[in-house]
């Protein structure tokens, strides 16, 4: 016997996963060199929705750069208006009211939230259990609720300019997130029920795709997938803007570095957001809902670098400016980008299953990598 | 011609003696046999269509939704719509598929299941086949389905469809064994594997009630394997569509890939009705023991409403399964048989002739 | 460390760095390519500095010369800083590759490689990642013209 397997020709067993597929959530294309179902080696082959998000946002004004960003990563495009509209205000060294600074910071955490919870349906689907898809859209479906109201967009809100916001919020707005909140309270702890404590579930993501810390800060992995390797890098936390300094939470680390800590740092994460939430909605003070600025934004010379977190990790906005009305080069660092750059040392080892596992807990969004 | 909704074992006998009358025995027995077939053609689509619809009104109930609604009366016709579409649609074949094989999959898939409902029997009198062998017939027949599935992934010549298609090779091969040894925790009560006689013999009351605990173990590993042979969620690794797209069906359109869908849900039938017949009696209503008040009570029913009634039950128990619990992993999956499943059931068997011969069971 | 150690740390290690901090919020340090890989493996396992976490690398064209930019920061000591490597050969601009000391570095000087064509040597894996592969041209450069898809205005 041993003889004959020796003597068997063997090969390597290819599969392309990808460009379209169903838990590739978009037009990821990844090659797998496969031993049977054990995964050698993960070749992530990108840029089928590259959009030169870059080069247009040389020939735009700053007013209309910002609305490029919600592009890039949909589920959390709020967040990435935000942090263009940060960095240019920080060029221009422009002072801005408290309300906008507080309103800015609810709807992130709002935007979180429902980047959190279609990310929770999403990973109870890619591992077959489809009825969480639904519970997750269930409940955001309030949040999208609350936006569309304040903005009139569902998804890509564009609701932050440079200096402030678009409009004030809504009259109804604050009702309406403590409702939000009420309800999602009661619900969370369902989530847990159907998956958390889920017996096959746990022995699914417990072990399965480590990170070691050193190769999470190596990687550049960032967000929630780096804190559950036990790297501390919440940028609310370390390098607080907008009104994280006017607000306590935790920042969420496990150590464990599985799929399951990831997981877990999730789903506390969604309870810091509600906490955070909580204490501001109430308090949101009066005053303009946007800070002067001239039709024409010109930047001084110089560099300007502005990091947030958003619902994936670390987003850099990197805007050189050569005091003209467009800027002279900007870079996104996007959060999706390096956390994928890990997949392949997690991968190696596991199972198919097992990559798609990964792959949910990584939350990778595909326009957020090729931009 | 006499109808009789309690026992349909004279109205049966009529029918034969009706076509030897007017036909000569060989034609009369070819023509019974051609009744038989279109018959079980006819209920095995109509099963299908409205298993696939309960099946989406229960997914939609679990998910907090509606399901079809528009179609027909709460979209009772939509599932007829479906099949009006999957039957148009052109079926198609990759270039470097094996053809022949690729196109007898689809039919070999779908002939297990027709096999296995000859011997089920509905109600007194009502089946197609009743042997002394029967159960033995059963779990042998119904692991010709899995040829047609390795088959269908190899001829398919897609990466996606061989894995799948050796996936549920391992997994269906494997959970044989268990179903086989808990279907005979019963057949040690019965002492016969003739279906009849075991239906027969729960006259006083079902086997999960009176088997003892070994009869309830004997069911609830029948219920996890029988899952599992069927491909059926948390167990469908065979087309785990998150990863491997739909497994070893990818390839199929049209018509041929209703027949594995209509494959996949007449499997659901029959484990329910087999599960249904050697743990809950079957046809024969819920008598307690010589509660002869009771039990004439529950008589009034007919014996036909009782067996899809308690069909409907299980079926159901399966779409909860599938409904609620993430998939399991290859590995793991072929764990929980010959680490837990397989030594649990020859325990379960051993204690189940220590039930039977110290007379422990009702 | 703040600024002002870092660059007497920064003087030691090697002699050929400029430093500034105009226009910036943190400290700019250009150095030519030769340069690059041994001040940043010294900077990455030095005990004073530890800077073990690249957050971004990018490509800049100032048109007389290329540029890249890597922004490093220590988890541990919570120090930024700029290094900046100036690369004056436009023809074919050349640079050593981090992907050794920061893994992240792959992707993202894949990335500089294929907008900017900047090539990284010793870099295990240099292909275009979000372009085509049979694609002209680098399109983040100034010069680069594309008569289909940019519109000139």
């Amino acid at each position: 016997m041993e003889d004959l397997l020796n003597k068997a020709e063997t090969q390597e067993y290819f599969i392309n996963m990808g460009p379209q597929h169903p838990s590739t959530h978009g037009v990821l294309r990844l090659m797998l060199t496969l031993d049977g179902e054990i995964i050698k080696k993960v070749e992530p082959h990108l840029g089928y929705i590259h959009r030169s998000i870059e080069k247009m946002s040389e020939k735009d004004s700053y007013y209309q750069m910002v609305h490029l960003t919600d592009r890039m990563d949909y589920l959390s495009c709020h967040i990435n208006n935000e942090a263009v509209c940060l960095a240019i205000e920080k060029g221009l060294q422009l002072e801005i009211p408290d309300r906008v600074k507080y309103i800015r910071t609810i709807i992130s955490e709002l935007t979180r939230l429902s980047s959190h919870q279609l990310w929770w349906g999403v990973m109870g689907m890619d591992l077959g259990a489809i009825t969480t898809f639904l519970y997750g859209f269930r409940d955001r479906e309030m949040i999208t609720d609350i936006f569309e109201e304040t903005c009139g967009a569902r998804l890509t809100m564009n609701y932050n300019v440079p200096g402030g916001l678009m409009f004030d919020i809504h009259p109804n707005f604050q009702k309406r997130t403590k409702d939000f909140i009420k309800h999602f309270k009661k619900k969370l702890p369902e989530y847990d029920e159907l998956l958390s404590g889920n017996i096959i579930f746990t022995e699914r993501t417990k072990d399965i795709g480590y990170l070691s810390k050193e190769d999470a800060i190596s990687y550049g992995v960032t967000g929630p997938s780096g804190r559950g390797s036990g790297f501390a890098c919440d940028v609310r936390k370390r390098i607080p803007y907008s009104a994280y300094d006017k607000v306590e939470f935790k920042e969420i680390i496990y150590t464990e570095g599985d799929s399951f800590a990831r997981y877990k740092v999730r789903m506390d994460e969604m309870k810091e957001s509600l906490y955070i939430i909580e204490q501001l909605i109430d308090n949101i003070p009066e005053g303009d809902f946007k800070a002067k600025t001239k039709a024409v934004i010109k930047l001084p010379d110089g560099e300007y670098y502005q990091r947030v977190e958003t619902a994936r990790g670390e987003l850099g906005v990197y805007i050189i400016s050569d005091n003209k009305k467009n800027p002279y080069r900007v870079k996104y660092r996007s959060p999706g980008f390096s956390n994928l750059s890990a997949l392949d040392t997690m991968a190696r080892g596991g199972k198919i299953a097992d990559l798609v596992a990964m792959m949910s807990t990584l939350d990778l969004v595909i326009p957020d990598i090729d931009r | 011609m006499n109808f009789n909704i309690y026992d349909f074992t004279e109205f049966i006998i009529s029918i034969d003696n009706w076509l030897k009358q007017l036909l000569s025995p060989g034609l009369a027995k070819i023509t019974g046999m051609a009744l038989i077939g279109v018959t079980f053609l006819l209920f095995v689509t109509l099963l299908g269509l409205s298993i696939v619809y309960i099946e989406r009104k229960v997914c939609a109930f679990f998910q907090q939704r509606l399901g079809p609604m528009r179609v027909g009366f709460w979209g009772t016709a939509q599932t007829i719509a479906d099949i009006i579409k999957l039957i148009f649609k052109e079926p198609l074949a990759t270039k470097n598929s094996d053809k022949f094989l690729f196109n007898l999959a689809a039919f070999i898939v779908l002939i297990s299941p027709f096999m296995v409902i000859a011997v089920v029997p509905f109600a007194k009198g009502l089946h197609a086949l009743d042997f002394d062998i029967g159960l033995f017939y059963v779990t042998a027949v119904s692991s010709l389905g899995v040829t047609g599935i390795l088959l269908a992934g190899w001829s398919s010549n897609n990466k996606y469809s061989l894995i799948g298609a050796m996936r549920s090779g391992a997994q269906i091969i494997s959970y044989e064994l268990s179903i086989g040894l808990s279907l005979l925790a019963i057949v040690i009560l019965t002492g016969s594997l003739q279906l009849s006689v075991i239906v027969e013999s729960q006259r006083d009351g079902w086997w999960i009630f009176k088997g003892n605990i070994p009869a309830i173990v004997a069911f609830i590993i029948f219920i996890i394997a029988s899952t599992a042979e069927s491909n059926r969620g948390p167990f469908d690794l065979a087309e785990a569509e998150s990863e491997l797209t739909a497994g070893f069906h990818t390839e199929y359109s049209g018509i041929k890939f209703a027949f594995f869908f209509l494959a996949e849900y007449v499997n659901l039938f029959i484990i329910a009705a087999i599960g249904a017949t050697v743990f809950f009696g079957g046809w024969m209503p819920l008598h307690i023991g010589n509660f002869t008040f009771f039990n004439e009570a529950m008589d009034i029913i007919p014996p036909i409403i009782w067996f899809f009634a308690k069909v409907a039950a299980l079926i159901f128990l399966l779409m909860w399964f599938k409904w609620t619990f993430p998939r399991l992993r290859i590995d793991q999956l072929l764990q929980l048989e010959w680490k837990y499943l397989l030594p649990l059931s020859i325990l379960n068997l051993v204690l189940m002739t220590i039930v039977s011969l110290t007379g422990w069971h009702l | 460390m703040n600024n002002e150690e870092l660059k007497q740390k920064i003087n030691t290690l090697t002699d050929k760095a400029e430093f500034s901090e105009e226009g910036s919020e943190f400290l700019n340090v250009i150095i030519p390519p030769e340069a690059l890989h041994s001040l940043a493996s010294s900077l990455k396992f030095d005990n004073d500095t530890k800077f073990d976490f690249l957050f971004c690398l990018s490509g800049v064209d100032w048109i007389t010369h290329l540029m890249t930019v890597y922004h490093l920061t220590s988890t541990e000591l919570k120090h930024t800083l700029v290094l900046k490597v100036k690369i004056h050969d436009r023809e074919n601009p050349e640079v050593d590759t981090v992907c050794d000391l920061w893994r992240t570095a792959e992707f993202h000087e894949r990335e500089v490689y294929d907008l900017f064509g900047i090539k990284f040597r010793n870099h295990p894996d240099l292909r275009r990642i979000l372009l085509d592969d049979d694609w002209k041209g680098f399109p983040l450069r100034k010069d680069y013209k594309d008569e289909v898809n940019i519109v000139e205005f």
